[in-house]
């Protein structure tokens, strides 16, 4: 068996792949399958709409009523799927995790550590735990910096963060330095994430004044 | 248990001809094995150029700063994909085309087929190449190819499995080893891509979904590249040290210990998510095997190379082959650490990874298949010699070189960025702290481009000099390149 086509085709090919895709694949599913996944509709029925996008129709109407029409769930759907595409397609996730582990005080610096309910909804297929922390995580991102830290931030980054290593993003915007179409999603999308959560510590005086102390350091996140 | 230790010299009516028992098609196809090989050189300087330019990003040096198709995210796409299914996939189907005919004494399934993949794979990847630069990237890792692509490639992949599949299932009795790795690996790619690339698009979401992310990563390396790289290891080493494999039973342990404990190795990745406790510590454990088992390969390669090490200093393949071996214990070492849950506490989501995958992607496998294609393309290009034997020095040292120095910088960058974050120091104090590893990155990355620049422009040189006599009358690889070359290893050409 060990040397021969028949052994190693179905015992190494199949069998061992199949109980390690048992073990390691399907069980975690049989385990998750309880919890149902949340339409980004049904999201916004539980959760509303985030200020931010509001700010967005008020403070570009003539722009947004272009681009997304009413403020409503509608177009605010629409903003989202729109801003997870890019959010995808531009590679945002390879150096921004969504994804607050247990350890290494990242509940204080972010916020609560990730629950799995909370990547089972549309907008987590394929899930973004992301690879690499060039930036910070984006998890608990909705609402810790303004709408306008983030278009200054997505035109320029360097000009917000001196030592950002975040590429520009100048195609996010019309030729009057609007945000464009693209520009208004990626940001409501940054607003929603964590958006379903009731409150996160945003304590190192993150916004457009950059640096600034550690005020308090709350461990309540902390399990 | 039969003498299953089949070295080139023993595999059936080769040497005489590069045709098949009744004379009418060519056992192997040269054209393929040499075009595979050219179109792997290519997304191989592609691949590392883009890197290059992602990594000026880290170093605030982008040049092309604000153009949407050059936008660093996109490139960085090209990098990891590049390499994978451009480089790497490429140069492995070359050698397929040479080595299972070879063992077999049997031609792939089908010429026509043959020519077919090989067009349809560079098409694959032209149109990867621009699906992702027109933001199309699918939100896997290594699995970014736009998701219109991935049928395609899939077919492709069964294909490549089929071809190569024939002429193993006409041999009877006991397979030699890179048989056992061969077969495997093309029964392990096809479900592995097939399950990464549509179920967590189409079937699952969540955490159940990032546990099969982790396990597509995982198994891409560990069921793709790596039993297709030990294979070609299996079959190169003997037959230029011109001695068979120190253990057989070192090897079956190997194999099977690589295709049991490999697969279950997956949500290593994803350590302190919600992924079930159990299923992380399986994990852990399963990859602490996984180091026991590459021992006794290791033991088994090092114990074949006793008593002929002097072939490090005159054959260039043989020193590519050991020097990723070597690379490839430490990749593995550090990994049975790395995945423990104290060591991902500070290391996860740092450049400690990064500078794993680059040394167990480049360091390991891109040596192997560059030490391949040392010892291959005279042989599939007709030429008597290289162009040059100092160029092969060159290309080594330097790339050998810079792939420690950046190992060693992404490594120590990884320490240093884990533990500032641990201590909760501002970001982007950490950024400025990563500043001078990620000028070493670049710079070592430089050197390490130029290295294949070396190599590509040899090649070129190789391939416009004049072919043998011997090569013109009868197409016959074999007669090639005399053993008189035998700076690159053609020690094993003539049959022992």
């Amino acid at each position: 068996m060990l040397e021969s086509k028949s052994g190693v085709f179905f015992v190494a090919g199949l069998v061992f792949f199949g109980i390690a895709f048992i073990v390691m694949g399907a069980l975690p599913y049989t385990i998750y399958r309880g919890i149902p996944e949340e339409s980004v509709s049904e999201m916004i029925e539980e959760h509303g709409i985030v200020p931010e996008f509001v700010e967005l129709a008020e403070k570009f109407p003539t722009r947004f009523e272009e681009y997304f029409g009413t403020c409503d769930s509608d177009s605010y759907e629409a903003a989202l799927r729109r801003g997870h595409r890019i959010y995808i397609g531009e590679a945002c996730w390879h150096c921004h995790s969504q994804f607050i582990r247990p350890v290494s005080m990242e509940s204080s610096r972010w916020g609560p550590v990730s629950h799995a309910r909370e990547y089972n909804n549309e907008l987590q297929r394929p899930v973004l735990f992301g690879t690499r922390r060039v930036g910070p995580d984006l998890s608990r991102e909705a609402g810790r910096r303004s709408n306008d830290w983030h278009i200054a931030h997505f035109y320029k980054p360097v000009d917000i963060v001196p030592s950002s290593v975040m590429p520009e993003y100048p195609w996010f915007f019309d030729e009057d330095g609007y945000p464009n179409r693209d520009g208004m999603a990626i940001i409501t999308y940054v607003q929603w994430l964590g958006s379903w959560l009731e409150e996160y510590p945003y304590y190192l005086g993150e916004g457009p004044n950059g640096a600034g102390a550690v005020e308090s350091i709350d461990m309540s996140g902390v399990k | 248990m039969a003498d299953t230790v089949m070295t080139d010299a023993t595999a059936p009516n080769i040497s005489d001809s590069n045709l098949t028992a009744n004379g009418d098609r060519p056992l192997i196809e040269i054209w393929l094995v040499k075009w595979h090989f050219v179109m792997g050189i290519i997304f191989l300087l592609v691949a590392m150029l883009a890197g290059f330019l992602f990594s000026l990003q880290f170093i605030q040096k982008y040049p092309f700063s604000g153009i949407e198709f050059f936008s660093p995210g996109r490139w960085r796409f090209i990098h990891t994909n590049g390499v994978a299914y451009g480089f790497i996939a490429n140069v492995f189907l070359g050698m397929l085309h040479w080595v299972v005919p070879r063992l077999t004494g049997k031609p792939a399934a089908s010429r026509a087929l043959g020519y077919f993949i090989f067009y349809a794979w560079q098409g694959i990847l032209v149109a990867t190449v621009i699906g992702l630069l027109m933001g199309q990237a699918q939100a896997l890792e290594w699995g970014e190819t736009p998701v219109w692509i991935d049928p395609v490639a899939l077919l492709g992949l069964i294909l490549v499995a089929i071809n190569f599949m024939t002429p193993i299932m006409k041999v009877s009795g006991p397979l030699y080893v890179t048989m056992w790795y061969f077969m495997a690996a093309f029964v392990w790619t096809v479900l592995v891509y097939a399950m990464g690339n549509f179920l967590p698009e189409y079937h699952m979401n969540g955490v159940a979904a990032g546990a099969i992310g982790g396990l597509f990563i995982h198994d891409l390396v560990g069921l793709f590249v790596t039993p297709l790289g030990w294979g070609m290891m299996y079959y190169f080493v003997p037959i230029i040290l011109k001695k068979p494999i120190w253990s057989h039973g070192l090897s079956l342990v190997g194999f099977w210990g690589l295709a049991f404990f490999y697969p279950l190795n997956g949500i290593h990745h994803f350590l302190y998510t919600p992924i079930p406790m159990f299923l992380q510590y399986g994990a852990v454990i399963s990859t602490i095997a996984v180091e026991l088992v590459v021992t006794t390969v290791i033991v088994n390669f090092f114990m074949t190379l006793r008593g002929s090490g002097d072939m490090l200093r005159r054959s260039i393949p043989v020193r590519w082959f050991y020097t990723g071996m070597i690379f490839y214990f430490t990749t593995c070492f550090q990994c049975a650490f790395q995945t423990t849950l104290t060591f991902q506490q500070i290391i996860h989501f740092t450049d400690w990874v990064v500078g794993h995958a680059h040394l167990v992607m480049f360091g390991v496998f891109g040596f192997w298949l560059l030490g391949t294609m040392v010892y291959l393309l005279p042989r599939v290009m007709g030429r008597t010699r290289w162009y040059s034997e100092s160029l092969h020095e060159w290309h080594f040292w330097i790339t050998a070189i810079s792939m420690l120095v950046m190992f060693f910088d992404l490594t120590i960058a990884g320490l240093v960025q884990g533990y500032m974050w641990k201590e909760l120091a501002s970001w982007e104090s950490t950024l400025r702290a990563s500043t001078p590893f990620w000028w070493v990155r670049t710079i070592s990355g430089t050197a390490m481009i130029f290295a294949q620049f070396i190599f590509a422009y040899n090649v070129v040189m190789t391939w416009i000099g004049k072919p043998s006599k011997e090569w013109a009358k009868n197409r016959n690889p074999e007669s090639a390149v005399p053993a008189s070359v035998g700076d690159t290893g053609s020690e094993g050409l003539s049959p022992a």
